[in-house]
């Protein structure tokens, strides 16, 4: 099956982040596709590279940039974005800003677009 | 529009207290734009979005209210509220600015099992 996250919370204040990742790591192990994480609200600080987390726990914008080496597209929404101060230069590597019509295109090609959030 | 998906969004949260409602109207408006079967479903606080006389000048918050009134120029005419959520909240139809269209949970139910996507916002 064909997935799209559509992942509404920010790292670490909210379980969301966490359970998107793991979503869509076990998805992909499951022989699924993911093909795109689609940050939304708070949910684009998860793609700020100047995050730094105590040395032993997870690194979370790392995570997503991982999951974008493979081929799944980290994509911030431009306007969620502006709002706090994600630019593209603080993106993590293999993540970048688009549009909510991305997001669109997602929802009308995936099979399931499956949402994290409060 | 054969091809064109049924997206449903879920207004689940107060229209003030947290960005959600706002920009969750941000996304139906642009998804509007791309010519898809678009509805809205108030559930819950969301319903009091629609509660006309909204007035947020003191919280220092631009409205969004003017929005939401003008989406039946974007073609968003499905909105359904919820009855139960109205109950619980002792608001009535007449305390909406828009017009809509108020079913009850089960039949809200339904129709989110007929949508190809559901936004939750």
């Amino acid at each position: 099956m064909k997935f799209g996250i559509l992942l509404k919370e920010g790292p670490y204040n909210h379980q969301a982040a966490d359970t998107a990742y793991l979503f869509a790591k076990a998805a992909i192990q499951r022989g699924h596709q993911v093909t795109s994480v689609f940050l939304y609200n708070d949910g684009v600080y998860n793609a700020t590279k100047l995050m730094d987390p105590p040395q032993d726990d997870r690194h979370i914008a790392n995570r997503w940039s991982e999951l974008g080496g493979e081929g799944v597209a980290i994509l911030a929404c431009i306007a969620a974005s502006k709002r706090r101060g994600i630019t593209d230069e603080v993106l993590v590597e293999n993540s970048e800003i688009t549009g909510l019509g991305q997001l669109t295109d997602i929802a009308i090609d995936v099979d399931r677009l499956v949402t994290f959030g409060d | 529009m054969e091809d064109a998906k049924k997206i449903m969004h879920i207004v689940r949260k107060a229209p003030h207290g947290t960005i959600y409602a706002y920009e969750g109207l941000e996304m139906v408006l642009i998804m509007a734009s791309y010519d898809q079967d678009i509805s809205m479903a108030f559930i819950g606080d969301g319903i009091y979005n629609l509660v006309k006389d909204q007035d947020t000048t003191d919280i220092q918050i631009k409205g969004f209210m003017k929005t939401l009134g003008v989406l039946e120029d974007y073609d968003v005419e499905k909105l359904y509220v919820d009855a139960e959520s109205m109950e619980e909240r002792g608001i009535r139809e007449g305390d909406f600015f828009v017009p809509v269209e108020v079913l009850t949970s089960t039949e809200i139910g339904k129709l989110m099992t007929e949508q190809d996507v559901i936004v939750p916002q």
